[in-house]
């Protein structure tokens, strides 16, 4: 019976690991699957909670752009999910990135690829592109963030950012990380539908260096107390 | 003892037992869905409708943002337009170009309401899904289902 089991949880091993490139499984749950297989011979350290567990093998999309019955969020069970069009099939041709839907929307637009219309009835109208950019100094030592109205208003109305989400005014809008990852500022659209934040987009704002006499400004604590 | 012909069909079972099991989580493995699709979910629950899915890249291929979140009114906030089925057959929201001129027409339920049940209102991708302790929320802010 012991010969049996280990032939049977053997073969399901190995057939996990044969198949793992061609069917695109994901780590963490490869590992389940070899701990669950051989309790024996997995050294417990100590016994921790499951927070406390060291498990950095964050999955990695392997298909991101699956058609609809794949999603996860569209039913299969649904006859209308299988009519609907797979994104892979239209993103053929446009420029591509590294993140979000993998498509770099404005360059697709800057190279002509697309062509979306700025009226829902006309295909004529064209948006008022304002090319400003401005640049907003950053008091940490990552690079000065530019933010370029140009790629903004090839796509939104005025309307859309002011005064509502900026105030168009110099000076009168705090930003940070934080508000922007929750959703505000500029998190209304980054990190919901326009390119996310992630490690690979911090340069797309942050993208102007500091100028090279730049030292990062003394806490109060430090000006008020000096160590020396 | 088992003799070495029976011990050895018994072992090829049970080793193509375990590849099917090995082949049955793999199936299982949830696949990943595209990034900015709205998940709206306010009333079709509750009204016995699928929760409808919105794909944001495949409108944005055909209109700019302006069109729907400026001139149609569209918030900017997944499940915040309190869009039901009267607002879209009177023209409002969906219903200014899913009206059979267009866009396909409401009568297509199904192409919209595709979301598996119970899914909860949501944008798939958003960066606060992604954060690794949720918000902070007031005590007294209403409860949302969690995802």
């Amino acid at each position: 019976m012991r010969q049996q089991l280990k032939t049977f949880i053997g073969s399901a091993a190995l057939s996990l690991i044969v198949s793992l490139p061609a069917a695109g499984a994901d780590m963490s749950r490869i590992n389940v699957m070899q701990q669950a297989a051989a309790p024996a011979e997995r050294l417990i350290v100590a016994d921790v909670s499951s927070a406390n567990t060291f498990n950095r093998n964050l999955k990695k999309e392997k298909d991101p752009n699956a058609p609809p019955p794949e999603d996860g969020y569209h039913d299969p069970e649904n006859e209308g999910t299988h009519i609907l069009q797979p994104p892979k099939e239209s993103y053929i041709g446009l420029p591509t990135t590294e993140f979000g839907n993998h498509v770099d929307w404005v360059k697709a637009i800057d190279e002509k690829k697309l062509s979306p219309r700025w009226d829902r009835i006309s295909s004529s109208e064209a948006p008022f592109v304002m090319d400003l950019d401005i640049v907003r100094p950053v008091k940490a030592s990552v690079p000065d963030v530019v933010f370029p109205h140009r790629q903004h208003t090839e796509w939104l109305a005025c309307a859309n950012c002011h005064p509502a989400i900026f105030i168009p005014q110099k000076g009168a809008n705090q930003i940070n990380m934080s508000a922007i990852l929750l959703g505000q500022k500029c998190g209304v659209c980054h990190g919901k539908v326009s390119f996310p934040i992630t490690t690979k987009t911090c340069s797309k704002c942050h993208s102007k260096p500091k100028p090279a006499d730049w030292s990062p400004p003394l806490s109060d604590a430090t000006l008020k107390n000096p160590w020396r | 003892m088992m003799s070495y012909k029976a011990d050895r069909s018994i072992k090829w079972r049970f080793s193509i037992l375990g590849v099917l099991a090995g082949l049955a989580l793999l199936a299982m493995t949830p696949a990943k869905a595209e990034y900015a699709d709205v998940i709206i979910n306010n009333y079709a629950d509750a009204a016995g409708m699928r929760p409808v899915v919105f794909p944001h890249w495949f409108h944005r291929i055909r209109f700019r943002c302006k069109v729907c979140h400026a001139d149609l009114g569209f918030q900017f906030k997944a499940g915040g337009n309190k869009i039901t089925m009267a607002k879209i057959i009177d023209g409002k929201f969906c219903g200014a170009c899913h009206n059979g001129e267009v866009a396909w027409s409401v009568e297509n339920c199904n192409m919209c309401h595709s979301g598996i049940p119970g899914t909860p209102t949501h944008i798939h991708g958003s960066t606060v899904q992604r954060l690794v302790s949720p918000p902070y929320k007031a005590l007294n802010a209403p409860q949302q289902p969690q995802q």
